[in-house]
C-alpha cells in the first residue's frame, strides 16, 4: 500500500504528511476534552479553548510565513508555481484567520464579558487582517501575471511586516487582555501544565498541517484551471 | 426507603457503557466532534483522490 508518489510517499493513495495531520487534529480534539487542566477562576473548562482558538492563530502564522518565503523564491526565480503557492497560502490563512477570531470572540464573551473589547491584539488583528484582505483585492485586480506575480510578492513582504507588528510589538506595548501581552503572564507562565503541552504542541502540528493540505488542493485545482485556459487559447 | 435498596443494587451491577456515561457523558460530546471531524476528512480525501485522478487524466 506504500509508495513513492512523484512528490511525497504516499499511504493508502494519500500523502503520508496529510495522515499526520489527521492524526493530530483528531487527538487534540478528543484529548483536549479530557485531559486534566488547571482550575482556574474565570476561564474554568474554557481553558481548554487553548487546544482549538489558539491552534488556529498558530497555525495561520506559520502559513503566512510560509506564504512569506514562498513570495520571495517568485522574486528571486520568477517562477509561477511559487506565486501561486503564496497566494492560496494567503487565502487559506485568512481562513483560520477568521476562525480564529470568530472563536475567540464566542471565548470573550464568556470569559471577559463582551464580543469585542478595545484590546490591542483584538483591534491589532482585525488591521492585520484588513492588510492581507487588501492583497486579494490587489491581486484580483491585476490581469498581466508577471506584473500580478511581482507586485503582490512585494505586499506579501510588507503585509506580514505590518502584521506581526500589529499583532506581536503593539499589544506588548500597550495593556492586553491576552496572555503574554502588556504585562499579563502567558499561558506558559506557570497555568499551562505538561499534559496540556502534550495537546497543544500536536494540535499546532496537525492544525498547521490541515491548513497546507487545503492550500494543496487549491494549488493543484488552480494549476489544473490554468492548464485548461491556456490549452484553449492555444 | 429500605425496601428500595436491594433493587437499587442490582440496578448498579448490571454492566452497562459505562464510559460512555461517566465524567458527566462528555465522552459522548467527545464522540459527535469526532464523528464531524472524520467526516470533514473523509470529504476532503474524496476531493483530494478526485483531484489526483484529473491530474493523471491531463498527462
Amino acid at each position: 500500500m506504500l509508495k513513492i508518489g512523484e512528490t511525497s510517499i504516499q499511504i493508502l493513495g494519500l500523502a503520508w504528511w496529510k495522515w499526520i495531520a489527521i492524526i493530530l487534529v483528531l487527538f487534540s480534539l478528543t484529548a483536549g476534552m479530557i485531559i486534566d487542566v488547571p482550575r482556574l477562576p474565570i476561564l474554568h473548562e474554557t481553558i481548554r479553548n487553548l487546544f482549538y482558538h489558539v491552534t488556529q492563530w498558530f497555525g495561520m502564522m506559520i502559513i503566512l510565513t510560509a506564504s512569506l518565503v514562498y513570495s520571495i523564491i517568485h522574486l528571486a526565480k520568477g517562477d509561477r508555481r511559487s506565486d501561486i503557492i503564496a497566494s492560496e497560502g494567503i487565502n487559506v490563512a485568512l481562513f483560520m484567520g477568521v476562525l480564529g477570531l470568530l472563536t475567540g470572540m464566542l471565548w470573550a464573551k464568556f470569559t471577559w464579558g463582551t464580543y469585542w473589547t478595545g484590546d490591542a491584539k483584538l483591534n491589532g488583528v482585525a488591521m492585520g487582517m484588513l492588510v492581507y484582505l487588501a492583497y486579494t483585492v490587489l491581486r484580483g485586480s491585476m490581469d498581466e501575471e508577471q506584473k500580478r506575480g511581482r507586485v503582490s510578492a512585494v505586499y506579501n513582504i510588507f503585509a506580514y511586516v505590518m502584521f506581526m507588528v500589529f499583532i506581536m510589538v503593539l499589544p506588548r506595548m500597550t495593556d492586553s487582555l491576552h496572555p503574554g501581552n502588556g504585562g499579563n503572564p502567558g499561558f506558559g507562565g506557570y497555568d499551562l501544565n505538561n499534559y496540556m503541552k502534550l495537546v497543544f504542541y500536536p494540535a499546532i502540528i496537525g492544525w498547521t498541517l490541515l491548513g497546507v493540505w487545503l492550500i494543496n488542493v487549491r494549488v493543484r485545482m488552480k494549476s489544473i484551471v490554468e492548464n485548461i485556459l491556456t490549452k484553449s487559447h492555444q | 426507603m429500605l425496601m428500595a435498596m436491594p433493587f437499587l443494587s442490582i440496578a448498579q451491577d448490571v454492566e452497562m457503557a459505562e464510559v460512555m456515561r461517566s465524567n458527566g457523558k462528555i465522552y459522548v460530546v467527545i464522540g459527535v466532534i469526532a464523528i464531524i471531524f472524520v467526516g470533514l476528512v473523509v470529504y476532503l480525501i474524496t476531493i483530494d483522490r478526485r483531484l489526483t485522478k484529473i491530474e493523471k487524466e491531463e498527462k
